[in-house]
């Protein structure tokens, strides 16, 4: 197979960025999340109690 | 905005935003208010953190549906303008990730309402998301040009799931704003429709104006403004909201209604800029904004 003159060689700097930009948003999110489930069966076990 | 999807031989990873702008975040703004306002106008208080899980979880069915629907849309989208720039037709994002994406999100915005509401809220949410990807993207939209119509109770849904999610039950209340969301959404997308229409018939969607006519449409737009205001100013003289709601839906709905009259007995020419049907599309916007703080503006503070 021949390789296709026409591609767009590998930018390593962007995809390192994308890569740490994408971990970075997911773990604000499981933070956020975590705490949110925390405080959703806080609320749950006074309604309940 | 990103660059494109693959250098080399390596894929690059989604970015986050083409992935936000997947969940159609303008749209979800309008979801979450309406929603927020059916959470509010209930007779019961809800603890802040599961109201915000609640309105969340919304959110997140809204988001996920959005995403859903670009996906099955990609190849329409990149036929129209307005929409040629979006992640997919503009090959920032592959599809197999667009569909990952939606699933993942819905089945979590399934979940979180399970766990911060009940059982009946999430059903309706699970009813919400499946009737805007099966019903209206895959069926409804490309064959009919009722498409918005009957879609349009995908968008009506909201209040009501905020209603449910507060009280665990439907009332009549809930019921009328999902009517009035539903009526007023022809009104709102035909206008659109109306200063979009080369790029709709370029995709072969059949939205009314490019099927019906333009004077067709107008027409419709007039008439289904007409029973929205009948269907916005009703919970007034039926006893389930105030004199402050009444007034307010009484002075906004006429407005639009004079401003669908502009629009409905006009006739344009080919270099028309189409201004009457941009304004009523923006009033359209703030109309119901305005409307749903009303709702709840009247069951804090009564007349």
């Amino acid at each position: 197979m021949t390789e296709n003159p026409n591609r767009e060689p590998f930018d390593e700097v962007e995809y390192r960025r994308r890569q740490r930009s994408r971990a970075n948003m997911m773990a604000w999110m499981l933070g956020g999340l975590a705490i949110l489930f925390f405080f959703i069966t806080i609320a749950k076990i006074q309604i309940f109690a | 905005m990103a660059q494109s999807l693959t250098h080399g031989e390596t894929a690059l990873p989604a970015d986050w935003r083409d992935l936000f702008a997947l969940t159609k975040p303008r749209v979800m703004s309008l979801v979450v208010f309406t929603a927020l306002c059916g959470l509010l106008a209930a007779p019961v208080s809800v603890p802040p953190v599961l109201a915000f899980a609640s309105i969340l979880a919304i959110a997140l069915g809204a988001g996920a549906s959005g995403a859903l629907n670009q996906w099955y849309e990609a190849g329409l989208d990149a036929k129209m303008k307005r929409t040629a720039g979006r992640p997919l037709p503009a090959g920032r994002l592959d599809p197999q990730t667009a569909l990952q994406f939606g699933i993942g999100l819905a089945a979590f915005s399934l979940f979180l309402m399970l766990f911060a509401s009940n059982w009946q809220a999430t059903l309706l949410l699970a009813a919400s998301i499946l009737f805007y990807v099966f019903v209206y993207t895959m069926w409804l939209k490309p064959r009919t040009p009722q498409n918005i119509v009957i879609g349009g109770a995908a968008g009506a849904f909201p209040p009501l799931i905020g209603w449910v999610a507060a009280t665990g039950s439907i009332a009549p209340l809930p019921v009328m704003l999902f009517l009035l969301i539903f009526l007023w959404t022809p009104p709102h997308f035909w206008a659109l429709a109306l200063f979009m229409r080369s790029d709709y018939a370029a995709a072969g969607i059949p939205m009314m104006p490019v099927v019906a006519g333009e004077k067709s449409t107008r027409r419709q737009i007039l008439f289904y403004a007409l029973i929205m205001a009948v269907a916005a100013i009703a919970p007034w003289p039926l006893g389930y909201t105030g004199a402050l709601y009444g007034w307010t839906a009484v002075i906004l709905s006429a407005l639009f209604v004079a401003l669908s009259v502009q629009v409905g007995i006009r006739e344009t020419g080919d270099a028309d800029l189409m201004q009457p049907e941009k304004r009523l599309f923006a009033y359209s916007i703030a109309y119901l904004f305005i409307l749903f703080g009303a709702v709840v503006a009247d069951h804090w503070w009564p007349l």
